[in-house]
Formats: C-alpha cells, sequence, structure tokens
C-alpha cells in the first residue's frame, strides 16, 4: 500500500491571552527577527501544552510538536487523547485551515475534511440550494453535485422539504440533509472530526454505516473521536497525542487501552479533577468530593472484566444548606447512548446538614453484564425535581473497561444486559 | 572473517529492495499537495481558483437571491437605494445647495455618480469584512479564500448590472420623451467596461488589504465607513470637478477613483472630463495596489484562524 499522507515534525504555537497593544510591540519584535533570518524568540521560550498548569512564564504554548507519522491508503487512523492534547489542532493543519510553525505534510489525492456539518448553510436557502451550496464549499463539482443530488436527498429523508428553506427544518433534518452532502463526497482522504456524535441513534448508525463504506472503498480517513466505541469499531490504527505529543501509535485497541490508563493518571478525585469546578456544569450548592470505581477487593480500578462486581463510591460535600438531594449516574457508550441509568429516584433527606457535611453514596454492580468495550461515566446531582443540577461530571473520570471474561467460552450474545442485571443506591 | 561475503541470491534481493525503495521515495515526492509553515510571496495558486469556479458561482447566487427572498418588492430592491440616495441628493445639493453640475440633466448626473460610485463602494465593503464575516467557514473547510472575496465583487457586479438596466431605461426615457436629450459619447462607449473592471478591482484591493489589516488588529476597520465617506466627498460624485475651488482640485487629481467615475459620466452625459493622463494613472495606482492587495490577502489567510 502506498503512503499518501506523510507529516514530518508538525508543530504549532499558539498565543494566549488577548490581543492588545502588548502583542503589537511582540509582532515587531517576531518580525524583526524573522526578516533577519532568526528563530522566533517567543517560540523559543514556548512551553509545552497543558491546560491544568498555570502562571507558567510564556504566554506561547506548542498546541502540537513534533508529530510524525504516516498514513498508507486504505487504512482508518483514530487520533484520540484528552480535551486540549491538539487533536483538533492537528486536524486543522490537516485540513489546511491553519497552517503549522513548523514541519511540512506531504499529501497525495482529494482532501475533505469535515470538522463541522453544515458549513456553510445559509438558513434562507432552500434544502436544495443549500446541498449545491455545502457540496462545493467541501470541494465538489456541480455536476457532481447533480449526479448525487437524489442520493443525498434520499439518504437526508427529506424529500418533501427540500424546497423549504432550511430555517424552517427542524435540528434533526438540518443536521441529516448537512450529513447526508458530507457523507456522498468522493475524497481519497476523508478527515473525520467527531461530527457523528449527532443525530438520533438510527441515524447514527447509518452515518457509521457509510463510513465504513467509505473505507472499504479504498479510500483513507482519519478520524477525532472520544467516543472510545465509535473509533475501535472504526480504526484499524490509532496515535494517541498528550500535551500536544504523540505519544503512541499503535493497533486501534493498544492506543485505547493506554488512553484509558492515561486517563487513570488523574486519579479519581485529584486535584485537577474534582477541585476544579470550571469544568463543571451545575450550581455548586453540593459538590462531589470523591468519585471511586472500586473492584472486588476493594482497589479503585477502572478495568473489569464481563460478571465482575463493581461498587462506585461516591462523596458529595454539602456547600450550601439544601433540603433533599438526588443522585444518579449513567453509563455511555459513546457520547449520546445512555447504557445504564439508575433510575432509583429516591431522594436523600439532608435537611438540618451544614456546609461541609459530607453525604456518602453506593452503587453496587454484584455481576456487571456490560459487553466488554469502553463506557464513559456521568454523574449528576441534584433536587427531587430534577430541575436544579448542583453537580455535573460529565465523563471527567476515566471511562470504564469492560473485558471478556477470563478463560470465557460463553458466547455473546447481542445486546448489552440480562435479566440479572441489578443494582443498588445505598445512601448513607 | 571480517566482511561477511553475500551470496548472489542475496545480492540480487538486495537489489530489488533498494529499487523498491527508490521508488517509494520517488512516488512520496510526487505529493498533490505538500503544507508548509511559509508559503512564497507571490504562491497565490490561481490553479486552484479554477478548480472552485463552481463555488465561486454559487456564492454570487446566494449572495444575490437572499437579497430578495422573503420580499414583495424582490429585485427592486437593488434599484430603490440608489433612487433614493439620488434624491436626497438631488433635493439637497441640486436645489438647495445649489452644487454646480456642468450638466443640464441634473437627475441623470446624479444617478451617474450614485451608480457608479455606489458599485465601487460595494465593491470595498464586501470584501473588507472578509474574514470576519466568513471565519466560522474558514475555520472548518479548506477552499481557496480568494473565492470569497472575488465572489463579493461579482455580486456587487451582478447588482450594478440591475441598477444600470435601470439607468439604461431613464436614459432611453430621456432620449425619446423629452427634449432634454444626454449627449452620450457612442465614440467613447468602449471605455465603460474598462471603468467598470477598474472600479472592481480596486474595490477588491482596498477591500482585500483592509480584511487581511483587521483580522488582527481590529481598529482599522472601525475607520472605514468614514473613510468611504470621505473617499466619496473627495470624488466628483455629487458635484463636478469644474465647481472645485482651484485649492482644492489637487485632492480630486491625485484620488484615483475621480477619473472612474468622471469617466463614467462623461460616457453618458458628455459632462466631466475625459483625461487618459488621469485614466492611466489610475489604472497604474489599481495595479499596484491590487498586488499589494493580493499579497497581504495571501499572507493573512494562513494563519487568520489564530487571531480573527
Amino acid at each position: 500500500m502506498s503512503v499518501v499522507l506523510k507529516a514530518e515534525n508538525i508543530s504549532k504555537v499558539f498565543k494566549l491571552g488577548d490581543v492588545g497593544s502588548a502583542t503589537l510591540t511582540e509582532d515587531i519584535r517576531s518580525a524583526w527577527y524573522r526578516i533577519r533570518g532568526k528563530a522566533n524568540p517567543y517560540h523559543l521560550q514556548a512551553s509545552e501544552n497543558d491546560r491544568l498548569t498555570s502562571g507558567s512564564a510564556s504566554d506561547y504554548v506548542w498546541a502540537v510538536k513534533d508529530i510524525n507519522f504516516e498514513l498508507k491508503q486504505g487504512e482508518i487512523l483514530g487520533i484520540i487523547g484528552r480535551n486540549g492534547a491538539g487533536k483538533s489542532t492537528l486536524l486543522k493543519i490537516l485540513s489546511r485551515t491553519t497552517s503549522p510553525t513548523t514541519g511540512t505534510i506531504g499529501i497525495k489525492g482529494k482532501v475533505a475534511s469535515l470538522l463541522e456539518v453544515g458549513t456553510g448553510f445559509h438558513p434562507d436557502l432552500s434544502g436544495r440550494e443549500n446541498i449545491f451550496l455545502n457540496g462545493a464549499i467541501l470541494g465538489m463539482r456541480k455536476a457532481e453535485i447533480k449526479a448525487k443530488f437524489d442520493e443525498i436527498v434520499t439518504f437526508a429523508g427529506v424529500e418533501r422539504y427540500i424546497d423549504t428553506p432550511v430555517k424552517r427544518y427542524s435540528s434533526g433534518m438540518y443536521i441529516r440533509l448537512a450529513f447526508a452532502v458530507a457523507a456522498h463526497l468522493d475524497p481519497d482522504i476523508l478527515i473525520i472530526d467527531e461530527v457523528l456524535a449527532v443525530g438520533d441513534s438510527e441515524f447514527q448508525n447509518k452515518c457509521i454505516g457509510k463510513m465504513k463504506d467509505v473505507s472499504q472503498a479504498g479510500r483513507t480517513v482519519l478520524f477525532v473521536s472520544h467516543n472510545m466505541g465509535a473509533v475501535s469499531d472504526l480504526c484499524t490504527r490509532a496515535i494517541l497525542l498528550n500535551k500536544g505529543k504523540l505519544v503512541l501509535d499503535a493497533p486501534v485497541d493498544i492506543a485505547i487501552k493506554e488512553y484509558v490508563q492515561q486517563n487513570m493518571q488523574i486519579k479519581l478525585g485529584d486535584k485537577a479533577s474534582l477541585t476544579d469546578s470550571t469544568v463543571r456544569r451545575g450550581n455548586g450548592e453540593v459538590r462531589y468530593s470523591e468519585i471511586k470505581v472500586l473492584n472486588s477487593k476493594g482497589e479503585e480500578s477502572n478495568n473489569f472484566c464481563q460478571f465482575d462486581p463493581v461498587v462506585i463510591k461516591l462523596k458529595a460535600e454539602i456547600k450550601k444548606p439544601v433540603n433533599e438531594l438526588m443522585s444518579s449516574f449513567v453509563l455511555r457508550s459513546g457520547r449520546t447512548r445512555d447504557i445504564v441509568t439508575s433510575t432509583k429516584r429516591n431522594a436523600i433527606d439532608v435537611r438540618g446538614k451544614k456546609p461541609g457535611d459530607i453525604i456518602e453514596l453506593t452503587y453496587m454492580f454484584p455481576r456487571i453484564n456490560l459487553r466488554p468495550g469502553v463506557y464513559e461515566t456521568y454523574y449528576w446531582l441534584g433536587n427531587r425535581e430534577l430541575e436544579t443540577a448542583f453537580d455535573v461530571v460529565d465523563n471527567l473520570m476515566p471511562p470504564l473497561i469492560i473485558n471478556l471474561p477470563e478463560n470465557s467460552t460463553e458466547v455473546l450474545t447481542a445486546g448489552y444486559f440480562d435479566e440479572q442485571f441489578t443494582f443498588e443506591q445505598i445512601s448513607g | 572473517m571480517p566482511f561477511r561475503q553475500l551470496k548472489p541470491e542475496k545480492l540480487y534481493i538486495c537489489a530489488i529492495l533498494r529499487k523498491k525503495q527508490l521508488k517509494e521515495n520517488k512516488t512520496e515526492d510526487e505529493w498533490t499537495f505538500v503544507i508548509k509553515p511559509e508559503k512564497g510571496l507571490f504562491d497565490l495558486r490561481l490553479g486552484e481558483l479554477w478548480a472552485y469556479r463552481d463555488l465561486l458561482f454559487l456564492l454570487v447566487r446566494r449572495d444575490t437571491i437572499t437579497v430578495y427572498k422573503q420580499t414583495l418588492l424582490g429585485f427592486f430592491w437593488f434599484i430603490i437605494p440608489p433612487v433614493l440616495n439620488s434624491l436626497v441628493y438631488i433635493i439637497i445639493f441640486g436645489f438647495l445647495a445649489k452644487l454646480e453640475t456642468g450638466s443640464d440633466n441634473i437627475i441623470l448626473f446624479y444617478l451617474c455618480g450614485v451608480i457608479s460610485w455606489g458599485y465601487f463602494a460595494d465593491c470595498i465593503n464586501r470584501t473588507a469584512t472578509t474574514f470576519r464575516t466568513n471565519a466560522s467557514v474558514f475555520g472548518k473547510v479548506y477552499f481557496p479564500r480568494l473565492i470569497v472575496p472575488l465572489s463579493s465583487v461579482l455580486s456587487a457586479l451582478v447588482k450594478f448590472g440591475v441598477q444600470f438596466l435601470f439607468l439604461l431605461a431613464v436614459i432611453l426615457f430621456f432620449l425619446f420623451f423629452t427634449d432634454n436629450h444626454p449627449n452620450i459619447q457612442w465614440q467613447f462607449i468602449w471605455l465603460l467596461p474598462v471603468i467598470l473592471l477598474l472600479m472592481a478591482l480596486s474595490g477588491l484591493s482596498y477591500g482585500l488589504i483592509i480584511s487581511s489589516l483587521t483580522t488582527k488588529y481590529r481598529d482599522l476597520s472601525n475607520i472605514v465607513p468614514f473613510a468611504i465617506q470621505f473617499l466619496m466627498y473627495a470624488t466628483p460624485v455629487i458635484y463636478s470637478y469644474d465647481s472645485i475651488p482651484d485649492a482644492w482640485k489637487w485632492i480630486f487629481d491625485v484620488n484615483p477613483i475621480s477619473p472612474m467615475v468622471e469617466i463614467f459620466r462623461f460616457i453618458f452625459l458628455g459632462s466631466d472630463r475625459l483625461n487618459f493622463l488621469q485614466l492611466s494613472y489610475s489604472i497604474g495606482f489599481t495595479a499596484v495596489t491590487l498586488i499589494v492587495g493580493l499579497v497581504l490577502f495571501n499572507r493573512t489567510e494562513r494563519n487568520f484562524m489564530d487571531t480573527v
């Protein structure tokens, strides 16, 4: 197989902070160095991309640094990494919406990038007009769009509305139409950024199916996602980014394991994540102070086998006196598919608790019967009416990994769980 | 034995591998394109523009039809603003201030001035905000950025076309239904496309320069509306060149837009001046600004997403 994309030493510097008169001085200084053919002094002192450290000496940051990789024809490469690891920057460089600070990328063939669906849609134009406009923006010729027009409309399922302005579309229809155009692109290399996390599940499956078709037709795909399920479904190989650097280039299952392992390092209840309320929603009247997932030995873990017992221990700190508290957690496969939701809605009476008091909660799965895979976690604290959220920990904790049971001879059946699936909420 | 002797068949395999490697290296050099940090000043990739010509026309179509979508008067909205503008100028500058126009037909004088100036101003206004108004699209998809300002200029041309038809209708009205015949200069009618191209290109180049300079520091974009207004008063749009006091005439001589408006009116009314020296100066000036504009735009396009 021939190499269709080769990235060498890709780096990109970003300037933090606001643009103002101070940056003008820096610009002039940089330009002066450039004219004399010297390296930019600000780039030399740029620090590594780590959003958790503050007060670093330099306002310049390497969003990505020294990325090298090759892509062969027909490969589906996943790009994974935590938020801010540089995935999107890398995609932007590859899709030519911004240029690298150093390094070169050689690309063979036509590239289409889907960093968003429906780019350039005009609300006043009809579906038909937008198909043509959007298609042309994505690099299709008019004749090409014409030839695929009926197929696009059928795929989106909007035949009746095709001559109505898209501003009158439901958001679902709008996204389906947008994705339908994108799905009918015929590039040699396709760059996709998590656009699959849209639409209802039926449409999502349709999209994943379409992407599989694309790859089987010998096209090369670069896929960025937080959805480990989709990544392991689609990709054969993955590269793992951390703080702007490429840390692993490996078959997809190894890369995902490493990614999850890496996430484990932000330990549960660690200061970096659980005390940082800026990334959390909710009004903060009650906050989770500790979230632990324990195995049968009582050790913290997130790596389980099917049918293992799993215990989730939560601690919540009262910050302001409230009357009642409702706790809920969700296990998700992918961004939007809730697999397990704790439906017991017994509010916990916390009258008389003072700020600083800790509430303990335990969820127990005597025998977790989820199919092997990666499950994101979502924890929610709020009032009884489910109107007010006190705290939301949405995919900030490491995902739960379920492996095949050891020496399993059992044939896995379709579906996620059997009738023995139980869990309890034990309030403290 | 210090050197291991390779058997002939092994040597043969080595040669094949080597050859294969060379071949692979060779194909790797045949990239469709290479992304690099720096791009040459004049690396404008005009061939790529041609590949995206369909997008250009679809954008023009979008800009044109969204103007009259959901309106009752539709296409008339291209004509109504210049008509109202001309009316205001006729009343204020013609009747109240009694400015010298040097033409017998005051209606056509103002209409010609407003429409021709309007085309130029429209070209600047539309292109000047290219980066900022399209940031969301530019940040997501790559296509030659120059397509957008070009489509702006073409959309302005469509609008101008409609206005021009209206102007022709008014001229025909004066020719056939009144005694106040406009003095059309048939022998110079060939200058019309030259003037239009010149207006489009100068509007485009100023717009390119402004849009490139305003992505990072937005100060300039606050001055643009005033600058265009001042420039209009420094151009013989609402008065003739002859009516300007001699002490101020140099401003109008230096202004490269003056000859465009003047010649436009000269062609249809026979008023104003036709000065080929002025016109050549205007062409030269536009050529320089166009090159500056293209180079600046080309430089900005690469990294503006980081600062816009």
